[in-house]
């Protein structure tokens, strides 16, 4: 990559299966178009490092999420979510929809974000404060601290918090 | 010989993520022809092309096909 190619940092803050779209859409997108691309993930966007990635989605208070079933859009009662299992099938389901639209998986975005170099940096106070093992978590990872972060951010043309 | 890249049933951003890769194996000068059926697609490899530096030669659709014509910068 040039050194005159755009920077992009961003740090990612969630964790949820919707939530983990968009770093991961920006950052494979903008690395396909030539930008240097850092991401740093702290609290529950650390989660996105692990190798096994089982990425949950729940239907307690989210209002704006309506999903086509039986040729209409639904949205669950926040009650429903409480009965065991309910976040679970959402979860499944949301997977199986993303799959059928022809939308990549995470894990999929993923990979191609690590093959187009695109910088993945854990928080280390989240690793610590929420017992992460390193052996969890994708090879070759950074792990740095907000300054780090920081950094790259002032440092970068655009700059996102998700 | 012809470069093509079939990116039908692929939504945003696999079809950019998919060409970009597929257009490091064309030699400069020559087209990447890529075929997509995401309609968000028209408006991702016209700012592709522009920010990357290749050439989008001519893009149609037909029948709910859109096919690039992409000329490979170097």
């Amino acid at each position: 990559m040039s050194d005159n190619a755009k920077k992009f940092t961003m740090i990612v803050t969630k964790g949820t299966l919707d939530w983990a779209y968009p770093p991961f859409i920006l950052a494979t997108t903008a690395a396909a178009m030539g930008v240097n691309v850092s991401m740093f993930f702290t609290f529950y966007g650390l989660g996105l490092l692990k190798k096994n990635l089982d990425l949950q989605i729940s239907t307690l208070g989210n209002p704006a999420m309506k999903m086509p079933m039986a040729g209409m859009h639904m949205v669950m009662p926040n009650l429903m979510s409480a009965l065991p299992g309910v976040d679970a099938m959402a979860s499944k389901m949301m997977k199986n929809l993303i799959k059928r639209k022809g939308v990549a998986s995470i894990e999929e975005l993923r990979d191609l974000a690590v093959e187009a170099d695109v910088e993945l940096i854990g928080c280390q106070m989240t690793m610590d404060l929420f017992e992460f093992d390193e052996k969890e978590m994708l090879d070759g990872l950074e792990y740095a601290g907000a300054a780090a972060y920081m950094e790259r951010a002032l440092a970068s043309d655009l700059n996102l918090f998700i | 010989m012809a470069h093509t890249l079939d990116a039908k049933g692929l939504n945003c951003p696999l079809p950019i993520l998919r060409a970009k890769k597929a257009i490091k194996d064309v030699p400069a000068g020559e087209i990447l022809t890529v075929l997509a059926t995401d309609p968000g697609s028209v408006k991702d490899f016209q700012a592709f092309c522009r920010s990357t530096g290749h050439e989008l030669v001519e893009w149609h659709e037909s029948d709910g096909v859109y096919t690039y014509q992409i000329r490979s910068a170097s």
